[in-house]
């Protein structure tokens, strides 16, 4: 089985939040990176059916050259190569729309004759949790979103999707297929030093985004982000400060005597 | 003519209560925009369930009616649509952000070269603005740390789904609504996924819903041996323990016990949230508590952005502290 595993670099979750001097992102300066989580579900599954089944994992990530590093921790967990699409800087992928970027992953895969395309179910960083989807449709094949398990069966794929409060349902479809991968479902693997050293030597093919969207018909984009912002609080958080005890007690005031709940 | 139409959900056998916020935010949309609203919804014309739809009266309510759509799949719901949009031609589509909406959703905008505005939390409408001034969508970033806002530009139809909890429900209102049945033309050979039955895996033995105090514990605990100190506070609180996702992943609580979109909505007296950033996945199934308390050492954590009261701190030295002052008070 030949499976892509579409792969992004996001800020870690606990980078500190400052808005940089265009007002429409995060000032990046000190700010650590790491692979979206359900993406490494999505790399570990696509792992493991290799294991199960033999075949090819290929990586593909876009981004700029920083996320390089990314696609060696994947490489070095299993992937056996992989193709970045390589943004010239921190702001030119900014200029597409989901579908503008989804175009680029299916302009970079189109010869590719994957079996399976995973990814995950949303970023960390956008939240637009559609990459996957539109892909599928892009590419004309058959999808399924928020996946847990994967089995294949002799005419295609057999998933576990999660539903809403802690509902579940099982797919049969055939492929090749795109699935979005919900996180939590297996324990994540650590790259082993072998690992590491093997990734060194796999193939990483660079695309830069200017190619792929020279060929790229009609990638003008339809939704534009204006500005992002600090948001608004909901309600009126009273910070109780102090020490870790005088914190507790005046807590415990509050619950006491405010909301009466002890 | 140009409107907003919007798509609801049966949940059920009613209505779902996002679909009415939905709902809210189509009217919002409308009025700003000087548009009439048409609901959608996958059902066959007799079902009662189309009676029910009250709010301000919508022009025209669309029943989406083929064997082929009586369950769920991403490519029947995606064709349809599509072909009640062609049909339609609505200048906003609008669909609550459920499961099911973001399984087909994106697959539908695209189908128009469009793109979906996802989990949209607000709209500036821009009422009583040159018209050319498109609408201004609002919707969450970095785990809900940054709001970001949004416009659409050109001149085809415009894709939005709402986040539960971000538009409050209209109030019933008395109006005649035209049910029109719709008939998609479906082939089953476009049906490419086959569904099972959804089925729930395990029965629920802990009803978070019954607890009037819930301490619940996130990523900050770190690990599984850490649990005690948050047990005992909630013993000494006289409440359930409930936890975020990351936490019944890892297997260290049952799922049963999750707080969250994927897991229960609960709305006790007390809600404590120890150790969680508070992602927009967990907000939504327990911001309706009353009195919402956090422990959290980032104080930029979006769990501040509802709590009522807050203690930065590490919660290794914070939770044991509280624990010994709730015993102390109660003895």
């Amino acid at each position: 089985m030949k499976i892509i595993v579409a792969i992004k670099q996001v800020p870690e979750r606990d980078a500190r939040i400052r808005i940089d001097a265009s007002g429409k992102w995060i000032d990046l300066q000190d700010v650590e990176f790491a692979m979206n989580e359900s993406d490494a579900y999505a790399l570990e599954e696509a792992l493991q059916l290799k294991e199960a089944h033999g075949g090819e994992v290929v990586v593909l990530s876009a981004g700029p050259e920083r996320a390089g590093k990314t696609i060696r921790e994947a490489l070095a967990k299993g992937a056996d190569r992989a193709i970045h699409i390589q943004s010239a800087d921190e702001t030119e992928l900014a200029k597409f729309d989901a579908l503008g970027v989804a175009r680029l992953l299916a302009a970079a895969i189109k010869d590719e004759q994957a079996d399976l395309i995973l990814t995950g179910l949303q970023s960390d960083d956008l939240g637009l949790g559609q990459t996957g989807v539109i892909l599928a449709e892009l590419l004309g094949l058959p999808h399924a979103t928020l996946i847990l398990k994967i089995e294949k069966t002799e005419t295609g794929l057999k998933v576990l999707r999660e539903l809403e409060d802690g509902w579940f349902l099982h797919l049969e479809l055939p492929t090749p297929a795109v699935l979005t991968i919900q996180s939590g479902n297996s324990k994540l693997r650590y790259a082993t030093l072998m690992g590491i050293k093997k990734a060194k030597t796999k193939e990483v093919k660079v695309i830069s985004v200017a190619d792929l969207a020279a060929n790229a018909p009609d990638s003008k984009p339809v939704v534009l982000l204006d500005a992002v912002k600090l948001p608004h609080k909901q309600r009126t958080t009273q910070i109780l400060g102090g020490t870790p005890a005088e914190a507790a007690a005046a807590l415990v005031e509050k619950l006491r005597f405010e909301v009466r709940a002890i | 003519m140009s409107s907003v139409l919007i798509f609801l959900e049966i949940k059920d056998r009613a209505i779902s209560r996002i679909s009415w916020e939905a709902m809210a935010a189509a009217h919002a949309l409308g009025e700003g925009r000087g548009l009439p609203v048409d609901v959608a919804l996958t059902a066959s014309p007799d079902n009662p369930i189309l009676a029910t739809i009250h709010g301000k009266a919508p022009r025209t309510v669309y029943a989406i009616d083929n064997p082929l759509l009586h369950a769920y799949t991403s490519d029947g719901y995606t064709a349809s649509c599509a072909q009640l949009i062609e049909h339609v031609k609505p200048a906003y589509v609008v669909f609550p952000h459920t499961y099911q909406v973001r399984d087909f959703a994106p697959r539908l905008a695209t189908r128009f070269h469009q793109v979906l505005i996802s989990d949209v939390t607000g709209i500036e409408t821009h009422a009583g603005a040159d018209p050319s001034v498109p609408p201004t969508f609002i919707r969450q970033l970095l785990q809900g740390k940054l709001n970001a806002e949004y416009h659409h530009t050109g001149s085809g139809v415009c894709f939005l789904s709402v986040q539960a909890g971000a538009f409050r429900a209209d109030e019933p209102e008395a109006g005649a609504t035209i049910i029109e049945p719709f008939l998609p033309q479906l082939d089953a050979a476009q049906i490419r996924v086959q569904p099972g039955e959804p089925f729930r895996a395990s029965a629920q033995t802990v009803d978070l819903n019954s607890a009037a105090i819930l301490v619940s514990v996130g990523r900050g605990i770190k690990e599984e041996a850490n649990l005690p100190i948050v047990q005992e506070l909630a013993t000494a609180l006289g409440a359930e323990l409930a936890a975020s996702r990351p936490i019944c992943d890892n297997g260290w609580l049952p799922m049963e016990r999750q707080v969250g979109s994927s897991g229960q909505t609960v709305a006790p007296k007390v809600y404590l949230a120890v150790g969680i950033s508070g992602a927009i996945q967990h907000l939504v199934g327990m911001k309706g508590s009353q009195c919402i308390v956090a422990i959290n050492k980032d104080e930029n954590a979006p769990i501040f952005e509802v709590a009522d009261y807050g203690i930065v701190g590490d919660l290794f030295e914070v939770v044991p502290a509280l624990t010994a002052a709730i015993r102390k008070a109660k003895a």
